[in-house]
């Protein structure tokens, strides 16, 4: 198991909103969150890369491990473990600068100085995300003049560049038109067998299409807990959990 | 839409009267100017030898130097602590610590200036009078007017912070940058435009200051030589001379306050455009 969590809750100035989440990711794999809004699929992604340390009053409890180890003994330091553990999220989020310096600020940030070396970098993370064809010839023009979809691609490069082993994407398609989303979901297909991928979306064919493997989340007595994981075949033909075959199927969520 | 009409009504109304007031206070100035311009011109109040107006010499250049220097010197001391501050209570302080911090700089803003004025003449100035001179002078203006305009700058960049969307700073923690990285790159370059309106904002008020200043700057009219030369500031000679000015005296105390409002007005201008250029 690359990403395993053990009854990982989240609560938030003392109201929990995720209760005892245990998942296990293989190396490699395409891991779907699924579930309604509000059941903490997004605060479980946030505890993973500790990014619950910058949102005010977030604690979080139980134990995450990274290929077999505690994650706190393999990262002490969130900048490390971010680095290892990319985020993609709702809405693009490039910074207001060019579409080069998105790429070339984290790669510097962690220490890469050399000019051919952040270029060689830049140029391949986009080529894996497709998008080197559209921008090569205007690399230093600002990223935010680029459509919803490209700039979504270009974060996913962003974060591709730092070489993570593991890829946390929050719903990374619900914000784009039907064919960018359609472009980026065929890139996380592609990722599949070289990033462990936990994504969380509200698209159920999108997560049956895409995942190995499946769980959903659902909210019992105000709290959000994990109701069904499985292979995703699986669980989409034969749910054991009574609400969650009617989610599944569409009647209920 | 009746409800839209009334609100069209209302709010031009409001606007126009704002507006209003603000054009009858230069015309007002205008007017009253008018008579010392038509008769002396508007080069005397450059060339004439001194300030002695009762011996017909108008010179403002001093004044207007001085008004600059202490201003000026303000923001250069008010603009790091307020963006600092801000900063601070957005990244750095601790929960409990950020909302003390917060309602001491909002105390900070609601101190009256003749009690700043106070402080500084019974505790500043006899120190910066171990550097040479009364202490009364160009220098401790500056500071407390720069402690008097860091709330301004503080509270204005601490809201332009906290307005920045959060998925701007979390995206970049989520690339492991760390928290100066993204304060330098995502942060104060995101909320630019409100830390600029917050300075603006603070630089005016600095110009606009009278009483602290009048009690500190020494008030000697003469070309300042440095910083502990003492000074005199436009709004502190109205507010020193208009008591017993008459006639002649009297208008030309007007055309230091029209200075005043030029000077203001250049400034503002001078860097709104320059951030319509950037915008």
């Amino acid at each position: 198991m690359l990403i395993a969590t053990e009854n990982l809750s989240v609560s938030y100035n003392g109201r929990t909103v995720l209760r005892d989440a245990t998942i296990e990711a293989k190396p490699g794999e395409i891991l779907a969150l699924v579930g309604p809004s509000g059941c903490g699929k997004s605060s479980f992604l946030a505890a993973i890369n500790r990014l619950t340390e910058i949102i005010p009053g977030a604690s979080v409890r139980g134990r995450i491990r990274f290929d077999g180890r505690e994650l706190e003994t393999v990262f002490p330091s969130s900048v490390d473990l971010r680095r290892h553990v990319g985020m993609i999220f709702q809405q693009p989020n490039p910074f207001a600068m060019s579409i080069r310096r998105n790429l070339e600020l984290p790669l510097r940030e962690h220490g890469i100085r050399d000019s051919g070396e952040l270029r060689r970098i830049a140029e391949s993370a986009l080529r894996d995300v497709g998008l080197w064809d559209e921008v090569s010839d205007r690399l230093e023009q600002s990223a935010l003049e680029l459509s919803g979809g490209q700039q979504q691609r270009l974060c996913i490069a962003r974060a591709l560049a730092l070489k993570p082993q593991v890829l946390l994407m929050d719903e990374p398609c619900s914000s784009l038109d039907p064919l960018s989303a359609e472009r980026v979901e065929q890139l996380i297909d592609s990722m599949r067998g070289q990033y462990t991928v936990l994504i969380v979306t509200h698209n159920l064919a999108q997560a049956r299409r895409l995942s190995d493997q499946v769980a959903v989340f659902w909210t019992q007595d105000g709290v959000g807990r994990i109701v069904e994981q499985g292979e995703t075949e699986a669980v989409f033909n034969a749910p054991s959990n009574p609400i969650v075959a009617s989610y599944l199927s569409g009647r209920k969520g | 839409m009746r409800s839209d009409r009334s609100l069209t009504i209302v709010t031009r109304t409001l606007a126009a009267i704002s507006a209003a007031i603000v054009l009858l206070i230069i015309g007002f100035l205008l007017r009253e100017a008018a008579p010392a311009l038509r008769q002396l011109g508007l080069s005397r109040f450059f060339t004439d030898e001194s300030w002695h107006p009762l011996s017909s010499q108008f010179n403002l250049t001093p004044m207007i130097v001085a008004t600059l220097v202490t201003s000026a010197g303000a923001i250069l001391i008010a603009a790091p602590l307020g963006i600092a501050s801000a900063v601070f209570v957005n990244f750095y302080a601790p929960h409990r610590l950020a909302v003390w911090h917060r309602r001491l700089i909002e105390l900070l803003a609601g101190i009256p200036s003749v009690v700043f004025g106070l402080w500084g003449l019974m505790v500043l100035a006899p120190i910066v009078a171990t550097f040479g001179g009364s202490g009364q002078n160009l220098f401790t203006a500056t500071i407390v007017l720069g402690l008097m305009v860091l709330p301004t700058v503080a509270l204005l960049s601490d809201a332009a912070i906290a307005a920045l969307p959060r998925p701007w700073i979390q995206g970049a923690a989520a690339l492991g940058m760390g928290r100066s990285a993204i304060i330098g790159w995502v942060v104060l370059p995101g909320a630019r435009r409100g830390i600029g309106s917050g300075i603006m904002l603070a630089l005016t008020r600095a110009f606009g200051e009278t009483m602290a200043v009048l009690m500190l700057a020494g008030n000697i009219v003469e070309m300042p030589s440095s910083l502990l030369s003492p000074g005199r500031t436009l709004n502190a000679n109205i507010a020193l001379e208009l008591g017993y000015a008459t006639a002649g005296h009297r208008s030309v105390l007007f055309v230091s306050g029209l200075m005043l409002m030029l000077v203001v007005s250049c400034i503002v201008l001078l860097i709104s455009h320059r951030r319509g250029h950037q915008a």
